[in-house]
């Protein structure tokens, strides 16, 4: 018999903490994916987040730290610079990256830290139990925004790939969304792209997934990927903000 | 040893610290420990190392946290309200075990206080100042040759124990300049080979050394047994480092003591001062000068109690912090009296022999 699809190596054998029809599996995988491809496992290094995926050190098979909320790009700092001959790349959800820890992602994309951050983008503070998110949607309801995030009290979503995209130094950074088959298929292009520069020593490189949370938003896995696309996408325009490769006429 | 020169405690700290092997610095400036920011940001190129000045003070204690758990030899450096923002990267660092070095230039508090000498963060650095059940190593310098020679102890420290070491000095060792000398620098293979002692559990590549390995670098143990079994490991090296690291310092500790002195740091120096003036005039008085803050010297001070000892008083840049210490070692044997000075204003010799001579 012939083995068609597999667990990536760069995936270690142990259970994953995410809820039924959550999409972190489908980050990871092809986070995972591609270090396979590229040979990498043996010479990378990622960070962990604090909220869904903390528990992320134990889920990909190479050496992992697990930062404070927020700090994954300045822990990714110290160690690309401790490392240099390393690849690292640091995995975050939108509290992680958007709220506690927005001086660090600015900071580390304005110096062009030869670094990868994944960013897992849903709307919502799934850990803590569906809280207000720095990108939940105008009036969409969480726990603390239960009757809806009002913008003239809070303001409005952040989009993080557009005001990183305002920086000089980064040297990629792109949209994309897992929430069908065709653009989980891009954004595996997008994860290639990112660590392809990574690995070259470009610079900065920054992939933003657009992703659901079935389990507070209260909506079934499917209808999720629906609600987003009507909701989020549009909020949320999917595309490639930088690639300074193309911008150079892959000079 | 090299040849005497004059040098600041910033400058002098920061120049062994690279002797030592310190060849990642990161940090945010603050007065008065600019000197020391200054003096990485214009050495650390010239041996190949990392200078990096960090969005914020927080920021600079995760990017320790980063290279310390790849087993480099990192450093920040920060004065007291910088130190509040680093507490919840100590914190980390100390459950993860990462071995680093954190040095406090102490300045007057609360909030954003002054820019004068003080001690008043001998609290947050000695009993915790970071969430949860930690401990750092805390080295008190009292001349700019000893904030130097910390340096290299702190580092050694560090990789002994896995563990976060601090060197607590003051604006007022930061900024004066005295005479020091430096150890030999470290070799770059030296400084690699001391990196290697940590690869057990350090991030580093798989490629080209011995067994496949996934380490992690972690303070997150979600079952209550295995945190449970992770704290009481750091008690048990806590305890070791209590057994195996205290320092102290005795200055004319007899039995002819009529009073007993205790202070740490700069407060010392004009202790001792005030001592001599005393002893001039026929008097014996002593002084204990606790050199590890924390493992404290409690036993040491109970030991140098005198049998005409009538009262031991206790000298701080603040409004009594140590003496809590002080007294938990004296245990009531005799009464415990106490001498601060606030506001980044330092007690001269004559106001410290007045202090005394109400006792004598």
């Amino acid at each position: 018999m012939e083995i068609v699809a597999q667990r990536p190596k760069s995936l270690r054998d142990v259970q994953f903490t995410y809820c039924p029809g959550c999409l972190h599996g489908v980050a990871h995988r092809l986070i995972a994916e591609t270090m396979d491809e590229y040979g990498i496992r043996d010479n990378t290094m990622g960070i962990a987040p604090v909220g869904c995926s903390v528990f992320a050190y134990k889920f990909f098979d190479c050496d992992m730290a697990q930062a404070a909320h927020g700090r994954a790009p300045a822990v990714a700092t110290g160690m690309k610079r401790a490392r240099p001959d390393m690849v690292v790349f640091a995995y975050q959800g939108d509290g992680d990256l958007a709220a506690i820890g927005t001086a660090e992602i600015v900071h580390a994309a304005n110096r062009g830290e030869n670094i990868t951050v994944f960013f897992v983008n849903n709307a919502i503070y799934g850990m803590t139990g569906g809280q207000m998110a720095p990108t939940t949607l105008p009036n969409m309801k969480t726990t603390t925004s239960p009757y809806g995030r009002d913008v003239n009290d809070i303001g409005y979503p952040i989009r993080v790939s557009e005001l990183l995209n305002t920086l000089e130094a980064p040297y990629y950074i792109e949209r994309v969304s897992l929430l069908s088959v065709p653009d989980t298929i891009k954004a595996k292009q997008a994860v290639k792209k990112a660590l392809k520069y990574n690995i070259e020593g470009k610079g900065f490189t920054f992939v933003e997934f657009i992703s659901t949370c079935p389990t507070n938003w209260g909506i079934d896995p499917n209808k999720s990927k629906d609600w987003a696309k009507e909701n989020m996408l549009p909020y949320f325009k999917l595309g490639c903000f930088r690639d300074k490769e193309k911008d150079n006429g892959g000079k | 040893m090299s040849q005497k020169i004059l040098m600041k405690g910033n400058e002098a700290v920061a120049e062994a610290a690279i002797r030592a092997g310190c060849r990642l610095y990161f940090a945010y400036p603050i007065t008065p420990q600019s000197e020391l920011i200054e003096y990485m940001a214009k050495m650390m190129p010239k041996v190949n190392g990392t200078f990096l000045q960090a969005e914020s003070e927080v920021s600079a204690i995760n990017m320790v946290y980063g290279a310390a758990g790849c087993g480099k030899r990192v450093m920040t450096s920060s004065s007291s309200p910088g130190i509040s923002l680093k507490m919840e990267g100590i914190s980390y660092l100390a459950g993860a075990e990462l071995p680093s070095v954190i040095i406090n230039v102490q300045r007057g508090g609360p909030g954003l206080g002054d820019i004068q000498p003080a001690q008043g963060d001998y609290f947050q650095a000695t009993k915790g100042g970071g969430h949860g059940d930690y401990r750092l190593i805390v080295l008190a310098p009292n001349s700019v040759q000893e904030f130097a020679d910390m340096a290299s102890e702190a580092f050694d420290l560090a990789d002994k124990y896995r563990n976060p070491v601090m060197i607590l000095s003051d604006g007022l060792l930061g900024q004066m300049m005295e005479p020091v000398s430096f150890k030999e620098s470290k070799t770059d293979e030296e400084i690699e080979e001391l990196g290697k002692q940590h690869y057990e559990w350090c991030m580093h590549p798989n490629t080209g050394y011995t067994e496949r390995h996934h380490n992690e670098i972690n303070s997150l143990e979600i079952d209550p047994n295995v945190l449970e079994q992770h704290v009481l490991e750091l008690e048990k090296k806590y305890k070791l480092i209590e057994q195996n690291e205290i320092k102290y310092e005795e200055y004319k500790v007899s039995d002819d003591n009529e009073i007993l002195c205790v202070a740490f740091g700069i407060s010392s120096r004009v202790v001792k001062s005030a001592i001599n003036e005393l002893e001039k005039e026929g008097h014996s008085i002593g002084l204990v000068r606790p050199i590890t803050v924390w493992p404290y010297p409690y036993e040491a001070i109970a030991k140098a109690i005198g049998p005409k000892v009538k009262k031991v008083i206790v000298f701080e840049l603040n409004l009594g912090q140590m003496v809590e210490d002080v007294r938990l070692a004296v245990n009531g044997k005799v009464p415990v009296d106490f001498m601060g000075k606030v506001g980044g204003i330092v007690f001269t010799p004559a106001e410290v022999k007045e202090k005394i001579e109400e006792s004598l």
